[in-house]
């Protein structure tokens, strides 16, 4: 499977997807989306078969508000169809809701509320060193997440029990909801801070899914403490209608931003056909 | 004189499981000390997680070791793992729905002359506001006991306060009526379940008030209501350490029995077991309901005793409100 390929139809499935509920956290589920090609379809072993197995790996969208993004992964893993994901997200009663929950088959944790995901993997992690199983442990956050200061108590107790089964990534995008990062809360020296926190740091175009495979692939192999991968991407990323526009952060295309975008998404899935 | 606090008696049945069940892994935010489970930390150090003052870090790496088959108890301040970590026992435990006891130690005014920081007055409110959150407060050490035990054999969150100090025995190792989620009700010394309670036939019969209260004021509210029968007047109290889910039958069938009830809590007056007994009272039974508690108000600060008898939060304080209550 071309997975650069995947990532850009997967995109699709987001925007039909945000179109249909009529809302949806659009310009961050368009970068993390090779992030979670690359661990869905390259990196983890987690698929509809083996959730039931305590060696699978694990994996919490911290960054809970890209849910549609996870949706249409999950989705084309075969934990649901796509179908079903367009016709109830959002809607009264769904259990598609705007945030990731576990009732949902192929969602360990529920989240949404920032600042999670990383403590509650270095539970996980810990858990997998008890029982010396061999599972990794993953977690994607956003990078205006950061700010969270519950970030940073996990950051240190993830270095404090050397919990090299856990690789984190932030979806570096640059942009949050009031605008850039670096104006409300700067975040331009991330590698030193985890550095400083004891954490291998490794930093990579973030929408590039061979060098994304090759920094989860580096950090297997790093011993005694987590790993982080700084994952530096395009908010928005397929389209220059919502590329590095913050107030594209949750927003639904108009019928004339929507066939732009998708004829933007299909060039790309062309070009790289 | 018991010289055993509750959270002695938490740190001895998990030591005695955990012989047997690895599962079980205690984490503690640099309380192990203050939550007596030192034992526990030097016993099993591969079964026992430190993660240093960080409350938040505390519930959520809980959640996630919960959610790869641990049994996991979070032990630290009630006041801190209450409000501080507020939110991750919202999304992480309840609303994740993770094994995971939060254990909260020294509650109400167990600090007492450390000031409102250190005050857990607030506790039952926030954590009973949380769908799929129970909150459990025991009375004394065996009834801990047992509650821990029944804790080890599901797989549901749960909140606990227990207080800082040792408390006086209601009952006793040979001698301790206990049902999950049921109150006990004690009359005339004698305590049942509450199922097993016959409020219309047996010793309870002809009571004038019902005390229903929980934590470390069930004792008093028992001493007050021996006080009140050699005064004439015949009280049964109610262990109510299942404040969620709340016996409501017990509630029920003890208010309809009596001529008023009186809740007695070491909380704020407000979204405690006395809210929720009132609550319960209004709809199905309407009856006089007063409620004894701590004040909306910074509490005073001491010793909880003196804090207690501030307040008439001891057994001469609730014979006093009884009184009054039937009076008027």
């Amino acid at each position: 499977m071309n997975l650069e390929v995947l990532a850009y139809k997967l995109r699709k499935d987001v925007i039909n997807m945000i179109v249909a509920g009529k809302g949806g956290h659009i310009g961050g589920d368009m970068s993390v989306m090779e992030i979670l090609t690359t661990l869905y379809f390259k990196e983890m072993n987690i698929s509809p078969e083996n959730m039931d197995s305590p060696d699978r790996d694990l994996f919490v969208m911290s960054k809970g508000h890209s849910v549609e993004a996870l949706y249409a992964v999950l989705a084309e893993k075969g934990f649901f169809p796509i179908e079903q994901v367009m016709n109830e997200f959002s809607r009264f009663g769904s259990k598609f809701i705007g945030h990731p929950n576990n009732k949902l088959p192929g969602i360990e944790m529920n989240s949404g509320s920032l600042g999670h995901g990383l403590p509650v993997c270095v539970g996980m992690a810990l858990a997998g060193k008890m029982d010396k199983r061999a599972y990794r442990v993953y977690t994607v956050m956003g990078d205006g997440e950061l700010a969270e200061g519950s970030v940073w108590e996990g950051a240190m107790s993830a270095s404090h029990y050397k919990l090299d089964n856990l690789c984190a990534v932030v979806d570096r995008n640059r942009l949050q909801i009031s605008g850039s990062t670096e104006d409300v809360m700067h975040h331009d020296d991330l590698c030193a801070r985890f550095s400083s926190f004891g954490w291998n740091v490794i930093s990579v175009d973030g929408n590039d899914i061979d060098a994304l495979y090759e920094a989860f692939e580096a950090a297997k192999t790093v011993k005694g403490c987590p790993t982080v991968v700084i994952a530096n991407t395009t908010k928005g990323c397929g389209s220059p209608v919502m590329e590095n526009k913050a107030n594209w952060h949750h927003k639904v295309p108009t019928q004339e931003e929507y066939e732009q975008i998708m004829k933007d998404l299909d060039a790309h899935i062309e070009s790289l056909s | 004189m018991n010289k055993i606090p509750n959270r002695q008696a938490i740190c001895d049945v998990l030591m005695e499981k955990a012989k047997t069940d690895k599962d079980i892994v205690v984490l503690c935010s640099d309380s192990r000390g203050s939550a007596s489970l030192t034992p526990f930390a030097d016993t099993y150090p591969e079964q026992f997680v430190e993660v240093g003052i960080a409350e938040q870090d505390l519930v959520s790496i809980a959640a996630g070791l919960a959610k790869c088959g641990k049994k996991a108890f979070a032990a630290s301040p009630a006041s801190f793992l209450s409000t501080r970590s507020y939110e991750q026992a919202k999304v992480d435990v309840a609303y994740s729905n993770t094994n995971v006891t939060l254990i909260g130690i020294s509650g109400g005014v167990s600090y007492g002359a450390l000031g409102m920081s250190h005050h857990s007055a607030q506790d039952i409110a926030a954590m009973s506001a949380i769908p799929n959150m129970r909150v459990y407060l025991p009375s004394d050490r065996f009834q801990t006991a047992k509650l821990i035990e029944a804790l080890l054999k599901d797989e549901k969150p749960a909140y606990i306060r227990v207080g800082r100090n040792a408390v006086e025995d209601i009952y006793r190792e040979d001698d301790c009526p206990f049902a999950m989620d049921q109150a006990t009700v004690i009359c005339d010394g004698t305590a049942q379940i509450s199922s097993e309670a016959d409020f219309e036939n047996t010793d309870c019969a002809g009571a004038d008030l019902a005390i229903i209260a929980c934590g470390e004021m069930v004792r008093p509210a028992v001493d007050a209501a021996a006080l009140l029968k050699e005064q004439g007047i015949r009280a049964v109290a109610l262990d109510m350490y299942c404040v969620k889910p709340l016996d409501t039958k017990a509630v029920i069938r003890a208010a309809g029995s009596v001529k008023a009830v009186l809740t007695v809590e070491e909380h704020a007056p407000f979204g405690g077991l006395g809210s929720m007994v009132s609550q319960v009272v209004g709809s199905e039974c309407p009856k006089k309901v007063v409620n004894l508690a701590l004040p909306d108000a910074p509490v005073i600060t001491g010793t909880s005793k003196e804090v207690f008898d501030y307040y008439g939060l001891n057994v001469e304080g609730i014979a006093q409100k009884a009184k009054e209550i039937l009076q008027k």
